[in-house]
């Protein structure tokens, strides 16, 4: 087998040298830091994009948190406002009511203060009346005449006597 | 016809003496060349966009890439980045040996044992002295190792010495009798082909078709073994076990 015949041996491994550190020297200088080179940039930019991404993602949960805090005070705030108007409005009902109804009381005490002095008017009106009444029937059935006073005393007795 | 081992004959291209030695150069230089060439165009022209997004070329220069330094990252841990360069050079001048040695009128360097040889023992030398260089003397561990009761090691140190020191030649002779054999029984048949009568040559034809096959497998794995090797004994070497 020529494989096994030495004359061959001093070339073979003379190019065997030559090509060997020849290809070492293309692959370490030039081949693989190119390649090294484009797979770094590439995991970088993958690294990057990702980190990217990441980032969006939390700023976008911040806007969102961000959004419900606004939303939660903002119905905070609302519910105040409804229930200021609605102490407001019960306070303007409370007060209108009432001065409603002291008016009310007013006229109605200015009311009965004039029925009374009508019915205390009416009432010496009907003593005067029962006493010329009982003047005039006494001249004409006794044919006395009573003098005024005396008359309207007895008025006021009998009123008295039949309350 | 040709003796199946006649693929295997190196003959001078261009003579040539140095100092009364014969370094002529003959086709097994001429396919180490090539191999250097392709390497070269296939990795630095094929990577020559350096796209982001690899086309077909880059990617498996990428592919290449990564396969090698995952081999040496596995077996040999992150000290190997440095002997990275060096382990990468060998799969590719083994891969490609093989490979070129597969096309027609191809000759395969690697069916040589003075170049699978020469490899190994680059190999071998490199990793002893790596271990010395890093261990020193405690690289000696080695050969008995750590828990073994005292009393074997009369037993176990010769044979890891043995072990140790026939790594070369298993190195060696495996990719080169692989690669030999290989051809041999290409050759054989092929010859059959067209030695036996007409219609029975199919039988041999299918035979070499899937022996040619096989024989592309066994290219790459032939060099995917001698590069594995090589990271295991560089981390042997360099860890120690």
């Amino acid at each position: 087998m020529p494989q096994f015949d030495p004359s061959s041996f001093p070339s073979q491994l003379f190019w065997l040298a030559v090509c060997f550190a020849v290809l070492y020297a293309l692959m370490s200088r030039v081949a693989l830091p190119r390649i090294a080179e484009v797979l770094t940039e590439r995991q970088r930019r993958v690294d990057n994009d990702r980190d990217r991404a990441a980032q969006l993602r939390n700023e976008a949960e911040a806007a969102i948190q961000a959004y419900e805090r606004a939303l939660a005070e903002a119905r905070i705030q609302a519910h105040g406002i409804a229930k200021s108007a609605d102490e407001d409005i019960a306070r303007l009902v409370h007060t209108r009511t009432k001065e409603v109804a002291e008016r009310l009381a007013v006229q109605v005490k200015g009311g009965e203060d004039r029925i009374a002095a009508a019915r205390d008017a009416a009432l010496t009106q009907v003593r005067d009346i029962a006493a010329d009444a009982a003047q005039a029937m006494v001249s004409r059935l006794v044919g006395v005449s009573v003098d005024g006073s005396k008359a309207l005393d007895a008025v006021g007795v009998a009123i008295q006597e039949r309350g | 016809m040709a003796s199946p081992v006649h693929q295997f004959e190196i003959h001078p291209l261009i003579p040539i003496q140095m100092g009364g030695v014969d370094v002529s150069f003959t086709n097994s230089a001429l396919f180490m060349v090539l191999a250097v060439v392709a390497s070269y165009v296939f990795l630095v022209l094929g990577m020559g966009g350096r796209s982001l997004v690899p086309g077909r070329w880059q990617s498996l220069a990428e592919v290449t890439y990564e396969f090698v330094a995952n081999m040496v990252r596995d077996n040999v841990g992150k000290e190997g980045a440095r002997y990275f360069p060096f382990i990468f050079t060998l799969f590719m001048f083994v891969t490609l040996g093989n490979i070129l040695g597969m096309m027609p009128y191809g000759f395969t360097y690697t069916s040589h044992i003075a170049v699978t040889g020469a490899l190994a023992l680059t190999v071998f030398i490199g990793v002893t002295i790596i271990g010395f260089a890093r261990h020193g003397l405690h690289f000696l561990r080695m050969f008995f190792p750590h828990g073994a009761p005292i009393l074997t090691a009369p037993i176990l140190i010769p044979i890891e010495l043995i072990s140790y020191l026939s790594r070369p030649f298993s190195l060696s002779v495996r990719l080169f009798a692989n690669m030999t054999v290989g051809h041999i029984m290409l050759k054989v048949l092929a010859g059959f082909i067209v030695t036996v009568p007409l219609l029975l040559g199919i039988v041999p034809l299918a035979a070499t078709i899937g022996i040619t096959i096989l024989e592309f497998g066994i290219a790459f794995l032939q060099a995917y073994v001698f590069t594995i090797l090589s990271c295991i004994y560089l981390n042997d070497a360099i860890n120690m076990h």
